[in-house]
């Protein structure tokens, strides 16, 4: 490093030759910050989604690198939004990479006392079996004589953040099993 | 709406910069009032009485936009003799049943018409069509319909279009609203004579040709026991103002979810199939035909339901669906009532329900009456909770208030639980519905953490694995699921199913396979299938229209290539009357479509909400059915006579017009009428965790004399299952807290930052307590009132932790939706926190007994 090089690293000199004479913009900045690159710059791809809390839809761009979302921005491009995020909406990174998420199913058995681990394919066969023990337990063909072809023994309610797709299949299965019984936050 | 859709109020922002007045009213001062030119603070559960009040203020002074109310509402319409407003009979109309708690609308319908209603209680009709029925008069709450044959009267209403017979709506109006004086506001509300003269001046005097005025709400409209007929008011009010159908008028739904449009458009309700369908109901006989004759409309696009329904069965059913068999129009599973969220907690405390599914929901502290939420749920066989994190619906059973209070053991428990990690919205492909009808696709950006799955994997797999354990089953019963159309592509490591042919399948397809661009093209003869009539057309061409993302800033303001709004693409429903009935805009400042009479076209720069050649004075033809039979102006084409509704002849369950009445709870009598609630509203069986409070002038009801409201903060989202476990919005609000004017600090000795406990005859909570001006006591009756505002986010999980604003609500409900009084109920506030252990449930009894609550307390209408 020349002396010349060292001289004007200070943020002193900087300041009083620069054009920040307050030292609070360029002149302060040290060269760590100067190599700091923001994640946004540095992504593999942006992915195009929607904010998932309330129903203004705002525009997310969803950034990712090395197969792994390290940021999530307003999507500019949005009329509905342009570019705006709330305070929910900028944490949406948290939400969907934090450490609070359960990465494992639980399984509580009747009467137990903790969780334990169980296998996702083991956990889904058993709720197919229990799905079906409960048709079989409480199937209702008829009801005062007139005819009703379903169940009341399962039930259903779902949250308002489900894709529309996800919905689609939700109450047409149950439909198919004869659940009524299928609900939403829509209602609450 | 600052705080709870901030980004969408930059809009109301963009409008008040170009000269707009902004007028919030809501019992609290918020981030809204802050920013808005006039706050009126009110007492919540009032607004009926106010809206009522502008509504007689405009008639009163003959305010209303006459071109368009006489060509567009049923203002003219002549109402038959035998109808009886509440002015007659003293808080009730025409066909009340006492003893059933119901009312019979025989005695609401138009002169010389039988009219269906476009939504709501369609089915209410049924018994009148069909010449009797049990299942309605039984339940009670309209959710019966269908087997009878015959078909709507034929005919026309009466009509008189200078508005002056005294039985046409207009004048029926008047008589009904005529009590809702500034005086009565000002009494009934707590809003004072000037403030509130202030406000219907600027209403008025922004309506007309040249300026339109929007109302905005939220839950805080609908979570009441008359809250459809909250907003039927503001109907009525737009409606006379001519503010329907125009750009910057209409009445906005701020829906608080990101889907949950479209959870109602394609929905996992009861009561409800794709696209407001009715689910059928159990009556002998029930064919397609009958359901079909009994449900649609003779005029108007509801005439078409038969091709949507079957469109749909061909949909689930696919080659199973023939014209032989009704298009498995048997294997629908049918209503014998309701059955919805609150009846089913009420099937699992007996013992009916015995397994349950909750797939990005929290009742546990989510929903009302928390602690019956989780009765239910310890009385069930087995139960599985998909979401993010251990949420209070998965963990109750060892550590919910419920063992802490040593009523529950653990180890006595015979509940299962799974619980299942549900995947994110950047780790799946698929469509959100936002608050304008809009469907925009989000991209999957990443494959989801360890077990986490979406929930199309979830529902797609159960389905297969439950269709693979079934086969070759020749039962009956499992005909439906063997039959149903299950075969969607997957792909990636996880055999993801594909999103996208999920919406295809919703959007639906010829023939010969090819993608539907139009529910026009639906029809009744099998040949077409679609899984929601409404959402067909966002697939046209197989380009997925949801996700399409031209830049807002390189399109025109309505920005039509920004992903898709039902139906077609429109972004303004009914904008046939941004036009006159001429056809022309009613100015050209608030142009939107018009008829073009050289291309003999509807055109504009929206998709016009009307047939494209149908000329503004086109006449029917005689006979002619569904959409033919509507006219050049009937702008209202889902309605079932093509007119906006000022008064409704069917579809509600609780009256052709909207009348105060007090909210469930209450410290006051209602000033208007001789009944005390809304007479008709939805009372679940008797239990003790959901005793009601005496109300008014009945004995006890000083024990609870404060108002309570429940509201949402911007740093969180509802029961907090989305937010609690986030370190920056935990950061932002760390805990429950309660909003208490300095008044009633000095009341009851509450001290900023310090503990207060609220109680109910429900339950009993512990908050902070946040001593400010921003919600100040009201003169209600002559005499201060004092309200509490408490933000329900919370529950004992996650960083961010209180207690559960819902362990304080009832369950008395909207006979409509069946949605809670969440919003205006009363309470008690002492300093200090909750009792811990068994003296938690003993403050709540004890606060019963010194209020005399029986069974009976607050049943009454």
């Amino acid at each position: 490093m020349g002396a010349r090089t060292w001289i004007s690293s200070w943020p002193v000199y900087r300041q009083l030759t620069g054009d920040d004479p307050l030292g609070r913009g360029r002149a302060a900045r040290s060269r760590d910050t100067e190599r700091l690159r923001a994640r946004t710059a540095t992504a593999d791809r942006v992915v195009k989604s929607v904010c998932p809390y309330c129903a203004v839809g705002c525009g997310q761009d969803v950034y990712v690198q090395d197969g792994k979302v390290t940021q999530i921005e307003g999507d500019r491009d949005s009329p509905v939004s342009r570019g705006r995020l709330c305070p929910k909406g900028s944490a949406s990174l948290q939400l969907t990479t934090g450490p609070a998420r359960e990465h494992r199913v639980r399984y509580r058995r009747p009467y137990g006392t903790d969780w334990e681990d169980l296998d996702l394919d083991t956990a889904m066969d058993m709720i197919a079996d229990r799905v079906i023990a409960a048709r079989r337990e409480g199937w209702q063909w008829e009801q005062q004589g007139l005819r009703t072809r379903r169940t009341l023994r399962f039930a259903s309610l779902g949250g308002a953040t489900l894709d529309n797709e996800e919905n689609y299949l939700i109450k047409k299965l149950f439909t198919a099993l004869g659940a009524v019984q299928i609900e939403n936050q829509a209602r609450i | 709406m600052a705080e709870c859709h901030p980004v969408g109020f930059q809009w109301v922002m963009e409008a008040k910069a170009r000269g707009a007045r902004v007028i919030h009213v809501d019992p609290r001062f918020t981030r809204t009032s802050a920013l808005a030119d006039i706050h009126v603070p009110l007492r919540a559960g009032t607004d009926i009485a106010f809206l009522g009040g502008i509504v007689n203020h405009v008639l009163e002074h003959d305010k209303f936009f006459r071109e368009y109310v006489v060509a567009y509402t049923n203002a003219p319409v002549i109402l038959g003799e035998e109808f009886r407003d509440t002015e007659d009979l003293d808080g009730v109309f025409a066909g009340f049943d006492a003893g059933r708690r119901t009312y019979d609308n025989g005695a609401w319908q138009y002169e010389g018409m039988e009219v269906q209603a476009a939504s709501g209680q369609r089915e209410q009709e049924y018994r009148a069509r069909t010449g009797g029925g049990e299942s309605v008069a039984r339940s009670g709450h309209g959710e019966a319909h269908g087997s009878g044959g015959a078909a709507l009267g034929p005919g026309e209403p009466a009509r008189d279009d200078t508005l002056t017979h005294p039985r046409c709506v207009l004048q029926v109006l008047r008589r009904h609203f005529a009590r809702y004086t500034p005086e009565a506001v000002e009494q009934i509300c707590g809003v004072p004579r000037d403030l509130f003269r202030t406000v219907c001046e600027l209403l008025t005097d922004n309506s007309g040709r040249d300026r339109t005025t929007a109302f905005a709400y939220a839950v805080g409209w609908t979570q009441h026991t008359v809250g459809v007929q909250y907003i039927r008011t503001a109907a009525i009010l737009q409606s006379l103002l001519g503010n329907i159908g125009r750009p910057g008028g209409g009445i906005l739904a701020l829906r608080g979810h990101a889907s949950i449009q479209g959870s109602t458009d394609i929905p996992t309700l009861f009561n409800l199939l794709p696209g407001y369908l009715p689910m059928p109901h159990a009556h002998k006989q029930q064919s397609l035909d009958t359901y079909v004759g009994a449900e649609a409309a003779r005029k108007g696009y509801w005439g078409n339901m038969g091709a949507c329904l079957i469109s749909l069965l061909k949909a689930y059913w696919g080659e199973a669906a023939t014209a032989e068999n009704d298009y498995c129009f048997d294997y629908l599973p049918r209503l014998t009532g309701s059955h919805s969220s609150y009846e089913t907690v009420m099937a699992q405390l007996d013992g009916v329900c015995k397994g349950y599914f909750l797939m990005g929901e929290n009742p546990a502290v989510g929903s009302a009456g928390a602690r019956m939420q989780r009765l239910g749920m310890a009385n069930l066989d087995w139960l599985v909770v998909r979401d993010f994190s251990l949420i209070e619906s998965a963990t109750w059973w060892r550590d919910g208030p419920e063992i802490r209070t040593g009523e529950m053991r653990t180890e006595s428990i015979g509940t299962e639980v799974f619980f299942l990690p549900a995947a994110a919205h950047t780790e799946k492909d698929g469509s959100f519905t936002n608050t304008q009808r809009m469907l925009q696709w989000h991209h999957r950006a990443v494959e989801p953490p360890g077990d986490a799955r979406s929930d199309l994997w979830f529902m797609y797999h159960l389905g297969r694995r439950i269709r693979q354990k079934l086969a070759g089953s020749a039962d009956e019963m499992d005909r439906p699921v063997l039959d149903l159309t299950w075969d969607y592509p997957t792909h990636g490591p996880l055999a993801e199913p594909d999103a996208e042919a999920v919406l295809a399948e919703i959007n639906g397809h010829a023939a010969d396979g090819a993608p539907l661009a139009s529910y026009q093209q639906l029809k009744d003869d099998g040949s077409t299938s679609c899984g929601c009539w409404i959402y067909c057309g966002v697939y046209a061409d197989g380009v997925n229209q949801a996700a399409r993302r031209k830049p807002g800033a390189e399109q025109s303001w309505v920005a039509p290539e920004w992903g898709w709004a039902w139906p077609a693409n429109r972004r303004i429903l009914y904008n046939r009357a941004s036009a006159d009935p001429q056809g022309r805009p009613w100015s050209e400042r608030k142009a939107l479509v018009w008829w073009d009479a050289d291309r003999q076209r509807w055109t504009g720069h929206d998709v016009p909400d009307f047939s494209p050649a149908k000329a503004p004075d086109h006449v029917p033809p005689e006979g002619a059915t569904a959409d033919e039979a509507l006219s050049g102006t009937d702008a209202f084409i889902m309605q079932a006579d093509g007119r906006a509704w000022l008064y409704v002849p069917t579809g509600l369950v609780d009256g052709p017009l909207p009348a105060h009445y007090e909210p469930q709870d209450s410290p006051f009598p209602n000033l208007l009428y001789g009944r005390q609630r809304n007479p008709v509203r939805q009372l679940p069986a008797p239990h003790p965790d959901n005793s009601y409070h005496p109300s008014g002038d009945e004995p006890g009801s000083g024990v609870f004399p404060y108002v309570l409201t429940t509201y949402r903060l911007t740093e969180h989202h509802t029961a907090g299952g989305m937010s609690r476990w986030q370190p920056y919005l935990y950061e932002l609000q760390p805990e429950l807290f309660c909003e208490v004017s300095p008044e009633l600090a000095a009341e009851r000795g509450l001290a900023h930052r310090g503990w207060a406990t609220v109680v109910t005859a429900r339950g009993v909570i512990e908050a902070r307590v946040l001593v400010t001006d921003r919600i100040a006591p009201l003169r209600v009756h002559g005499r201060t009132l004092h309200q509490i505002g408490l933000p329900y986010h919370w529950g004992p999980n996650g960083h961010s932790r209180g207690d559960a604003a819902n362990e304080l609500l009832h369950l008395s409900l909207d006979p409509n939706t069946h949605i809670q009084e969440a919003k205006a109920l009363t309470c008690d506030i002492r300093p200090g926190r909750r009792p811990r252990g068994p003296g938690a449930r003993q403050l709540v009894r004890d606060y019963r007994e010194r209020a005399g609550i029986t069974r009976s307390t607050g049943r009454g209408g």
